[in-house]
């Protein structure tokens, strides 16, 4: 990208007259890029959901396959690493299985379900064109807590059943699912609420259980005090000296909806987090001074090498 | 930086050890046989194996240039632990046992040369550009699998290096991948541990450079694979090590796995 020199070089006002600027990241390289494939449409109306998706949030539609074809064909040039499906909900999407066939033929491929919408007209093909893809495909299922009690009250009445029977079907199918449970529980019971997903999902058959526990804040907000960080809870040109951009999400990719190109998932609700509608538009540095941002740096923190993994759960 | 001086083919390219002694003296007699000019270690040099004091010595003698990996970097400057980021605890607890135990064991005279180490080494061999480092080129302890890594990404990777050839291990497994322009990048693999294959044999990479396009083959190694497992022992190191090396099934440290890579596993 064009530099500071070449734009006061183009004419725009010289450094005295330049606001003071907030801080931001550069997008590093574009390793990921994620397909918001089903809009905000999700047949689940989870109470934690960050993005409201709900069976009738319209606010972001599906995208078409040929639209996702087109997306793949402009991601060559940018030597795109892996591809991730989200929604709201991708199994709702017809045309899903034509659209993971395409991206296998690129790269890997993740794709984010809450598992309880699995038909086997869609699971089938996904799963042979796994099977003759080099490249994995990680399903990843959404479960927040080992028993009904704990996941339902957060996912809604039956979900635990009904995503555990998914589980139990995409074992079927030869996909070893990684679960992803928000830290719904108290810290002190980590131990035992991973012993007992575990007991749960061998009981379904899986017998070496993938499980990702998307970490809680290890970190008390008092130690930020005492390094002077301010109360307001947003990221400062301060807090990004030592830190390592890589951690976070927006560095290395963007996420294609309905509704252009966004710096990341989790702030597709917010204006400003459009880039564009060209991935070269999108590839611009982004202002990261949302309050959102300031929860991603703080796990970007804890969960070092893992971090992005932690946080692309939906 | 001086250019890249020319050496000739074929090199030997080792990835982590392990402090796997038996395996990197096997290894250095073996790349021999094959006529191997150039001898390289993709570094990881401790962890998992016996007494990793040893393995140093030899890897003087034999001359091999070494790369700095993220346990190298970890031991020789004592950091709190081998920057492989596990997140699950059980992982974590077996990387814990075998990183006191090498941080201990190391000797300060070899965590001091190990502080010496490059984090990338650079060759001109037979006209290409040879890029050796750890995990990639641009991230010490970045795992590049062969399911997770697409060719346009590998591609981008080497071009930005301007190498035609990119060499790196940490991930414990081996492969090739033929980028578009011709050029390679290769995961050499690692002594230290077998392939998670249910076979007791290591890997390490022989590149062939001299006529044409370059050529790689991954080679596989047998060693005494039991008398290191009765070291290990003599060591009190976790019986579940000793059994990846007794039966060439990975036992820890999983979760970095991707879902093919796994899948093909026992465990
Ligand atoms: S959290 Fe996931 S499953 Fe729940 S409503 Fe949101 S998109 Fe749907
Ligand atoms: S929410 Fe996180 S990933 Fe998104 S722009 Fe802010 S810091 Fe980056
Ligand atoms: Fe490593």
């Amino acid at each position: 990208m064009a530099g500071l020199p070449l734009a006061a070089a183009a004419g725009t006002p010289s450094p005295g007259a330049v606001e003071q600027e907030g801080p931001s990241v550069p997008l590093l390289a574009l390793d990921t890029l994620w397909f918001q494939v089903t809009g905000t449409i999700c047949n689940l109306r989870c109470s934690h959901c960050f993005i409201s998706c709900a069976p009738d949030n319209h606010a972001f539609g599906f995208l078409s396959l040929q639209e996702v074809e087109g997306w793949l064909e402009e991601s060559r040039a940018y030597g795109v690493r892996d591809y991730y499906y989200t929604g709201g909900e991708p199994f709702m999407h017809a045309d899903l299985p034509a659209m993971i066939e395409k991206t296998l033929e690129l790269g890997p491929v993740s794709i984010l379900t809450n598992g309880t919408v699995l038909p086997d007209h869609r699971v089938d093909p996904i799963a042979r064109a796994a099977r003759e893809s080099r490249y994995s495909v990680e399903m990843r299922v959404s479960i927040d807590g080992p028993s009904p009690e704990m996941n339902d009250p957060v996912r809604g009445e039956g979900t635990f059943d009904r995503a555990m029977a998914g589980v139990r079907k995409l074992l079927d199918y030869g996909f070893l699912p990684i679960i992803t449970a928000a830290q719904v529980w108290p810290p002190e019971r980590d131990e035992e609420v991973r012993r007992e997903f575990m007991t749960r999902l061998r009981g379904v058959g899986y017998d070496r259980p993938r499980l990702k526990i998307l970490p809680r804040l290890k970190i008390g907000r008092e130690q930020f005090r005492d390094r002077g960080y301010g109360p307001g809870e947003r990221v400062t040109l301060e807090m990004m000296e030592d830190y390592d951009e890589a951690q976070l999400l927006c560095s290395s990719s963007r996420i294609v909806t309905s509704e252009g190109i966004f710096v990341c998932p989790i702030l597709i609700e917010r204006p400003a987090a459009r880039m564009g509608y060209t991935l070269k538009e999108a590839s611009r540095k982004f202002d990261i001074s949302h309050k959102a941002c300031y929860t991603c740096w703080l796990h970007g923190a804890i969960c070092s090498n893992y971090g992005a993994a932690g946080r692309d759960a939906v | 930086m001086p250019s890249e001086p020319d050496v000739r083919g074929p090199l030997a390219v080792f990835g982590g050890v392990y402090s796997n002694h038996l395996a990197l003296e096997a290894a250095v007699a073996d790349a021999r046989r094959r006529e191997a000019r150039e001898l390289y270690c993709l570094g990881d040099l401790g962890g998992f194996g016996p007494n990793p004091d040893k393995i140093f010595p030899l890897l003087l003698d034999a001359g091999v240039e070494v790369v700095r990996g993220n346990y190298d970097d970890s031991i020789a400057r004592a950091l709190g632990d081998c920057q492989c980021g596990y997140t699950d605890p059980r992982d974590n607890a077996f990387a814990r046992i075998s990183y006191d135990y090498s941080l201990t064991r190391t000797s300060p005279r070899w965590r001091a040369w190990m502080n010496e180490l490059p984090s990338k080494i650079r060759v001109r061999a037979g006209g290409h550009r040879v890029l050796m480092c750890h995990g990639s080129p641009r991230r010490t302890n970045e795992f590049l699998w062969d399911s997770t890594s697409s060719t346009q990404f590998l591609d981008r990777l080497a071009r930005a290096q301007d190498a035609d050839v990119v060499m790196v291990t940490h991930t414990g497994l081996p492969w090739v991948r033929e980028l578009p322009g011709g050029g390679l990048f290769v995961n050499v693999g690692v002594l230290g541990r077998p392939a998670n294959d249910g076979g007791t044999a290591v890997r390490y990479a022989l590149l062939t450079v001299d006529e044409g396009s370059p050529a790689v083959e991954v080679v596989s190694l047998t060693y005494d694979h039991e008398q290191l497992a009765h070291e290990m022992r003599a060591e009190r190191l976790p019986e579940e090590f000793v059994e990846t090396i007794l039966t060439g099934w990975w036992t820890t440290c999983l979760e970095i796995l991707p879902a093919k890579e796994r899948a093909r596993g026992r465990f």
